[in-house]
């Protein structure tokens, strides 16, 4: 094996580190904002994922049915209305669900447990038992090679571009929009939030439906690696809600530390033992260091 | 003499109780068929699990979503030694290693693991049961508790467990069996477990250990150390502050309701015939839960109908109606949240028993009434429904 090789698999398992980076990060920054700003325990946010995933499929689908030309053009057109149907599913779980029982946090958990399954059965009768996956552009195909030797899928790299984006977008919308303003207010004390005029009720539900809109971004984007089934978002979900609370539930940034630190231990731990092992190893890794360190990596300091 | 003798029994509780162990010790094994009980006895496993969480989850106020991994566990320390006794060289000639179990063989294993070596008795793998689990528990709670980490991120923390696990024993499929877990299991001590006789004993023995573990665990909620977690669930703070270590209490509790699942697993094993890690893992954890929640997670015997009820409900509607049993059991999750959060038994105390009082007054005032000293019962948990989750020896104790 001369150096170029060397250098060549290097920076491919730095690659595939930084992939799986973004695809937590990805299923992380919707319940970052559920789970860490608002304590919500969203169990059905996989199905969320889930929900986008089918949006792009069924996009996928009427454009190659009704307008064939569309093709290589509805994908972001696709993950738009991910956005739109995840957020106004939940919008509408917020106030059939979630609004009488924010007092309850372990209730929540079983509730939306429910609403999970619920939502479980409803994909599989309407796209039916089997995986789907959309018809992807031609551009979002095969990879990339900057060098003799060297892959990168491109794929790979719209994923990441997405996180980078849609991250970018919430941290500028909580820290820098009005709305993220009356986010953090109520988070920090809701009763005086309330008594500077803010809404918190309303606020309450818009973020939610935003947190489950991003989820819905995620599942769009994940179509890109794999396919979907109905059971597919309870995959992600203990990946997802270790990712945040690894983080330090109230904060941004460290749900970006934890993703990070979680994709580099699991894909260098998978370089040199066998997946079921590496995946073992960094969720142990994790459970382990939050039972040292509970309060996660970044501690948010928030008078309770 | 009489009516002292029954008001110790309905203080006690005793009386659900009594109906439980009439349901299953007399009604169930004259009404129904063979195969029918040996699926009742499966149910009453998870009853096991479901007591736990009465007692973890109702009373502690601690809810773990990893109560899969305590009943794989015992279910699997059970199933190593039922193996073992199945995979003797003699029945297992034709592997190219006779006298290890068959999916070692398939994997390229030579030789029986070092820890696999201790199921080959008996006690040890009852022991293992018990232990395995109860030692995990304290480890998990030990170390969470005393850095007072409760509520959800016990749960979270729990749930990531039971999923290590499920991914660790499908993963190491030459230890574990894979996911096709540890099958073909015949006999214990030389006594073929899967004959209908053996069933019936197997389905008495569980009953009994059942009812023995629910006098228990009641044992437990009526002593000191009842009070003591109800007072921690609901003001932490002050049970502290009066100088208990209030992360102890939470620990043993933790472990109780570890070891309970633990023995449910391996009378699982021993009824089923096999342990697999889809009993392990994030769906069956939470499934557990909704048990209790179903019959109620202040009630014990609640808790075990709920178990049997829920279970009822699967098997037959996903025989019948594949598509409603989701919907269905979406259905089960939601509305024990938001309409019945006490589940059955709270219904029966906030509906029928008020009833009843109403008509035994009633019908005491009408014909003149013979000397009944009992005191007319003062419907407890009707009387204050916004604060329905208090056991009714103490509800009783308030008004």
């Amino acid at each position: 094996m001369s150096m170029t090789d060397l250098y060549n698999i290097t920076l491919m398992q730095g690659f595939a580190g930084l992939s799986l980076f973004s695809v937590l990060l990805l299923m992380g920054l919707g319940l970052a904002i559920i789970f860490g700003q608002m304590g919500v325990i969203n169990m059905a946010h996989g199905e969320f994922m889930a929900i986008g995933a089918y949006t792009v499929y069924l996009s996928s689908v009427l454009a190659e049915r009704f307008v064939p030309g569309f093709v290589q053009a509805y994908f972001p057109f696709a993950i738009l209305l991910a956005f739109m149907v995840a957020f106004a599913v939940g919008w509408l779980a917020e106030w059939a669900l979630i609004r009488h029982l924010y007092k309850r946090p372990l209730d929540t958990l079983l509730a939306t447990w429910g609403l999970s399954l619920g939502m479980q059965q409803v994909f599989r009768s309407t796209f039916g038992p089997k995986e789907v996956s959309p018809t992807l552009p031609d551009w979002l195909m095969g990879s990339w090679s900057p060098s003799e030797g060297l892959d990168i899928p491109i794929n790979g790299l719209f994923v990441m571009a997405l996180t980078l984006l849609v991250t970018g977008l919430v941290m500028l919308a909580l820290y820098r929009s009005s709305w993220g303003l009356k986010v953090r207010a109520t988070v920090a004390n809701r009763p005086m939030a309330n008594a500077t005029g803010i809404n918190t009720r309303r606020t309450d539900r818009v973020t939610f439906a935003i947190g489950c809109g991003i989820a819905g971004i995620a599942g769009a984007a994940f179509t890109t690696i794999g396919s979907t089934g109905p059971t597919s978002g309870s995959l992600y979900i203990v990946d997802a809600f270790l990712v945040v609370t690894f983080g330090g539930a109230a904060s941004l940034l460290g749900t970006v530390a934890s993703a990070f630190g979680i994709a580099q231990t699991q894909s260098i731990t998978e370089f040199f033992l066998d997946g079921s092992m590496a995946r073992v190893l960094t969720l142990l890794t994790v459970v382990v260091i939050l039972m040292i360190r509970p309060q996660g990596l970044f501690a948010a300091r928030i008078r309770k | 003499m009489n009516n002292a003798f029954l008001t110790w029994f309905r203080t006690r509780g005793l009386f659900s109780w009594l109906a439980l162990a009439v349901v299953l010790l007399v009604l169930f094994p004259l009404l129904l068929d063979s195969f029918r009980l040996g699926l009742v006895g499966k149910y009453m496993t998870y009853g096991f699990v479901a007591i736990g969480l009465v007692m973890l989850w109702g009373y502690g106020g601690v809810l773990s979503l990893g109560q899969g991994v305590f009943f794989g566990l015992g279910g699997y320390a059970m199933a190593m030694f039922l193996k073992l006794e199945a995979s003797d060289p003699e029945s297992t000639k034709i592997q190219s290693t006779p006298g290890i179990p068959d999916f070692m063989d398939w994997n390229q294993l030579t030789a029986l693991p070092a820890w696999w070596e201790p199921f080959q008795y008996l006690p040890v793998a009852l022991l293992g049961v018990i232990v395995v689990p109860t030692l995990l528990a304290f480890v998990i709670g030990y170390a969470l508790f005393k850095r007072r980490v409760g509520g959800v991120y016990f749960a979270i923390i729990t749930q990531a467990i039971a999923l290590i696990l499920t991914v660790l024993i499908i993963g190491q499929q030459g230890y574990t069996g894979g996911v096709n877990g540890i099958t073909d299991l015949k006999t214990l001590l030389g006594w073929d477990i899967r004959t209908d006789s053996a069933k019936l004993v197997l389905y008495y023995v569980c009953a009994i250990l059942l009812l023995l573990a629910i006098l228990g665990c009641g044992w437990i909620q009526r002593s000191k150390l009842g009070t003591l977690l109800l007072a921690m669930r609901d003001k932490e703070d002050r049970v502290r502050f009066s100088g208990y270590d209030v992360a102890m209490f939470k620990t043993f509790v933790f472990c109780l309701s570890a070891m309970l699942a633990g023995i449910g697993g391996a009378l699982f094993t021993l009824q089923v015939g096999f342990m697999s890690p889809s009993f392990v893992g994030i769906v069956p954890s939470i499934e557990m839960v909704i048990f209790a929640a179903v019959g109620g997670r202040m009630s014990l015997v609640g808790a075990v109908f709920g178990a049997l009820l829920v279970n009822f409900g699967k098997t037959y509607f996903s025989e019948s109606f594949p598509d409603l049993w989701l919907f269905l059991m979406a259905a089960l999750f939601i509305g024990v949240v938001l309409a019945f959060p006490n589940g059955l038994a709270g219904l029966i105390d906030s509906h029928i028993k008020p009833w009843l009082a109403r008509w035994r007054t009633a019908k005491a005032a009408a014909p003149m009434a013979p000397a009944d000293p009992a005191p007319p019962p003062v419907p407890a948990a009707a009387a204050q429904p916004p604060e329905p989750s208090l056991p009714a020896h103490l509800a009783q104790e308030k008004t």
